[in-house]
């Protein structure tokens, strides 16, 4: 399952046109400068001269627009990393870019100064306090009613089931008001537990719906088995299916992970206003923007650190979730 | 790859008559092995079943109930509230706004992944191309946000959007640069029209004309321009100086090249005779430049393309032109999604067909338009319908992205129910019936979905 899903699982065939046009590269070069020297070099069934010419023209045509695309699609990240290692007078004064003429202009002064400033620091801890057991829970609860869902009997399973799906794609915005009403009355509103719990709420249907959908493909066979070893029903889930389901569980984690730690939304209306996670402390700098490029360059981008670690570390599971997520 | 990503997610076991939770079903059917009692599976689904009734479904209730009561929440409204989304000027440009989001942005991100994902096919480093544009998806809309502020500074010598933009355009249309230049009464210039100054009387090859300005602060000169030099007179040629005649410190003297005064470098002079533009030069460093023998007797003037302001390039968030760029700064996010996708379902396809299609003498365009896109149209409206409610609900990009000034015009719905609920003056009325119209807005693809898993429960 899930083995080459980054790549599309290009089959083999495939590789070959881009191997196929490189080596024909220098050999077409060769034989395009002594065009007199016949066909005699190549074997027999390569084909003609003229359309091995045209295909590594094109080819190195499109070498050059995907670099192209890709410097295109790096340099605002770049232009980010780059303004948040420069003073801010430098900022003000001109455009990072500079900074190829100016070497010396790179400091890593913002980076202090941002790891001196509580609210920052204090924002990532919640950050972590918030994401952590938010991910944590969704894993939890996702998987025992994912299991529920897959093989257990209980009267209107199916229906049930169904009723999950349609809330895969409520968004959350309906319940932004109910939800801080509601949490008013119980005086959780602008709590870290009140935001954990509703981003758990929000990230269950998908939970449920993936791990339900991996748990049901586990072989009969296994789960009878363990049942004739005199596995009962929690034992058969902790011991058999748990383990069955890391492949799920894991771009599960990893997909809420993300989803908790990136969010702005949730965080600015239900959040504790004292200890914000980090998305709405560098949002409250945004009013200011042209004035606090110094504090918020540095700051979005130790904020993406963790994400990007995360994505780069687990990139096959984050691709599968999302591709599971497709409907989300 | 995963079934469930594009729906087939199917118990790998023969179809169960029915759903019907019997232990007297055939043994084959996936349900319990251990004859689970209710109590353990209450046990198991209770915790998801009470965090989703009490936060997403009673939620819902309480939106569509509230969304017909007025601000107050204590008389009702009927439909009032929704008649306000259709009316009220702003939220009608978030309604306006959300249209063009949700046609537009999924759009180009689709069309852009499909481009990517067929011609990284043929590539060996495909995997790192995709890699980089996939990787926005990972970081979170509010530094996005902030990366394309930076993008879209309005300053040229700030934003990288309007840098690349005003070099372009200085390249076919260029400025000089000397605005607010202008020549005093005793300068033997005069206002020629139209923003350009023409020398008072004519000129003659031989005698050096004078073309003094002031105006022009010190800081704003080129900084390559040098002291002016007096031109020296040349035979048949007709020679002159323009010059910044202002000695800083005082002491220069009207109408004299006094040591310490800049050439004006660059500066663009015309020789007009009847209105005809005979000759024309540009203006060296010191200031001096010489015009053939043609210009002898005709009026020299400095057209006013020498004291246009500098072109400043795009305001990108300013009312016009916000939501286009907010839009650009989604599809940088969302293009790799879309290429990922694709790219999954371009492996699925048979390559014999393709191949089949180049053997008949298909060439690639055609291949592409008539073999590929047909064979991926599920994937791709996979694509569109997720991208699609996803650009519903966009709030962080344009929340952070729109500057204050600019805010009514990026407004998205999304935006407008966060203002509506938690702004100044909020009005609940208001914000529930727009959480209502998202929610109504989904709902075909929450029955498509409900629909696709039945057929699958039931197989």
């Amino acid at each position: 399952m899930s083995t080459d899903v980054y790549d599309g699982g290009v089959p083999a065939g495939s590789g070959k046109g881009g191997a196929d046009a490189s080596t024909g590269d220098a050999s077409s070069k060769g034989t395009a400068s002594a065009p007199g020297a016949g066909p005699g070099a190549g074997p027999g069934a390569r084909p003609s001269l003229g359309s091995r010419l045209v295909a590594s023209a094109s080819g190195g045509a499109l070498r050059i627009f995907l670099i192209l695309v890709a410097l295109f699609w790096l340099m605002p990240t770049i232009g980010l990393l780059l303004s948040s290692l420069r003073d801010s007078s430098d900022i003000a004064a001109s455009g990072w870019w500079e900074i190829f003429i100016a070497p010396a202009q790179l400091t890593t002064e913002n980076y202090a100064r941002l790891l001196d400033n509580e609210v920052i620091t204090g924002s990532l801890l919640s950050s972590v306090t918030i994401t952590v057991p938010a991910t944590v829970l969704v894993v939890v609860i996702g998987s025992l009613a994912g299991y529920a869902f897959a093989w257990m009997d209980f009267p209107g399973r199916d229906w049930w089931f169904l009723v999950v799906v349609g809330l895969l794609v409520v968004p959350v915005q309906v319940a932004l008001v109910p939800v801080s009403k509601l949490f008013g009355a119980i005086g959780i509103f602008e709590t870290t537990f009140g935001v954990v719990l509703f981003h758990v709420a929000f990230g269950l249907p998908f939970a449920i719906f993936l791990l339900r959908n991996f748990f049901a493909e586990i072989p009969r066979e296994l789960l009878e088995a363990a049942r004739l070893d005199g596995a009962g029903e929690i034992r058969l889930f902790t011991r058999v299916v748990l383990p069955l389901g890391g492949p799920a569980i894991a771009s599960l984690g990893i997909f809420q992970f993300l989803w908790v730690w990136n969010d702005m939304l949730v965080a600015l209306i239900f959040a504790d206003s004292k200890s914000p996670p980090i998305t709405v402390a560098l949002q409250q700098q945004v009013r200011q923007f042209g004035n606090n490029i110094d504090v918020m360059a540095p700051g979005a981008f130790v904020s993406m650190v963790i994400p990007l670690v995360v994505f780069f570390a687990f990139q096959r599971q984050f691709v599968t979730g999302v591709m599971a997520g497709a409907v989300k | 790859m995963k079934s469930t990503a594009t729906g087939g997610a199917a118990a790998p076991v023969p179809p169960a008559p029915a759903p019907a939770p019997d232990r007297d079903t055939p043994p084959n059917a996936r349900k319990s092995v251990t004859g689970t009692r209710k109590l353990i599976a209450a046990g198991f689904l209770l915790p998801a079943l009470v965090l989703l009734g009490a936060l997403v479904v009673y939620p819902i209730g309480y939106s569509v109930y509230r969304s017909f009561f007025d601000k107050s929440g204590d008389s009702f409204a009927g439909l009032g509230n929704y008649v306000e989304i259709f009316t009220d000027d702003t939220i009608l440009t978030a309604v306006r706004n959300n249209a063009i989001w949700v046609v537009v942005a999924p759009t180009v991100a689709t069309a852009l992944g499909l481009i990517f994902a067929v011609l990284t096919e043929r590539v060996r480093w495909g995997t790192a191309f995709k890699l980089v544009v996939f990787m926005p998806m990972a970081i979170s809309m509010l530094a996005a946000g902030i990366i394309f502020r930076l993008v879209y500074e309005q300053d040229p010598n700030r934003g990288v959007a309007n840098a690349v933009w005003v070099g372009v355009h200085d390249t076919f249309n260029e400025s000089a640069g000397f605005p607010k230049a202008r020549p005093l009464p005793v300068h033997p210039l005069k206002p020629g029209g139209g923003g350009s100054f023409v020398t008072k009387e004519p000129v003659r090859a031989g005698t050096p004309a004078q073309l003094p300005l002031v105006g022009v602060a010190p800081a704003k000169m080129p900084s390559d321009a040098r002291p002016a030099a007096a031109a020296k007179p040349a035979d048949g040629e007709v020679t002159g100086t323009a010059w910044l005649d202002f000695t800083r410190g005082g002491g220069g003297r009207p109408n004299v090249v006094d040591p310490e005064e800049l050439g004006l470098k660059g500066i663009k002079v015309e020789a007009v005779k009847d209105g005809k533009v005979v000759a024309s030069a540009t203006a060296a460093a010191d200031g001096t430049f010489s015009l053939p023998a043609a210009a002898d007797g005709a009026q020299l003037r400095l057209p006013a393309t020498n004291f246009r302001e500098p072109y400043n390039g795009v305001d990108w968030l300013g009312p016009t032109f916000v939501t286009p760029a907010i839009i650009g700064s989604y599809v940088w996010m969302w293009a790799g999604f879309a290429m990922v996708l694709i790219a999954a379902g371009l492996a699925g396809v048979p390559r014999e067909l393709m191949e089949a299609a180049r053997v008949d003498g298909a060439n690639e365009w055609q291949v592409f338009r008539r073999v590929t896109v047909p064979l991926l149209a599920p994937v791709l409206a996979v694509v569109m319908v997720t991208l699609m409610i996803n650009v519903l609900k966009i709030f962080d990009l344009v929340f952070i992205i729109a500057p204050g000034s600019s805010q009514d015009d990026a407004n998205v719905l999304a935006l407008q129910l966060y203002r509506s609920s938690f702004g100044t003056d909020a009005d609940l009325g208001v914000g529930s019936a727009i959480a209502v119209l998202l929610l109504l807005l989904v709902i075909p693809v929450m029955l498509f979905n409900v629909r696709r898993m039945r057929r699958e429960t039931r197989r």
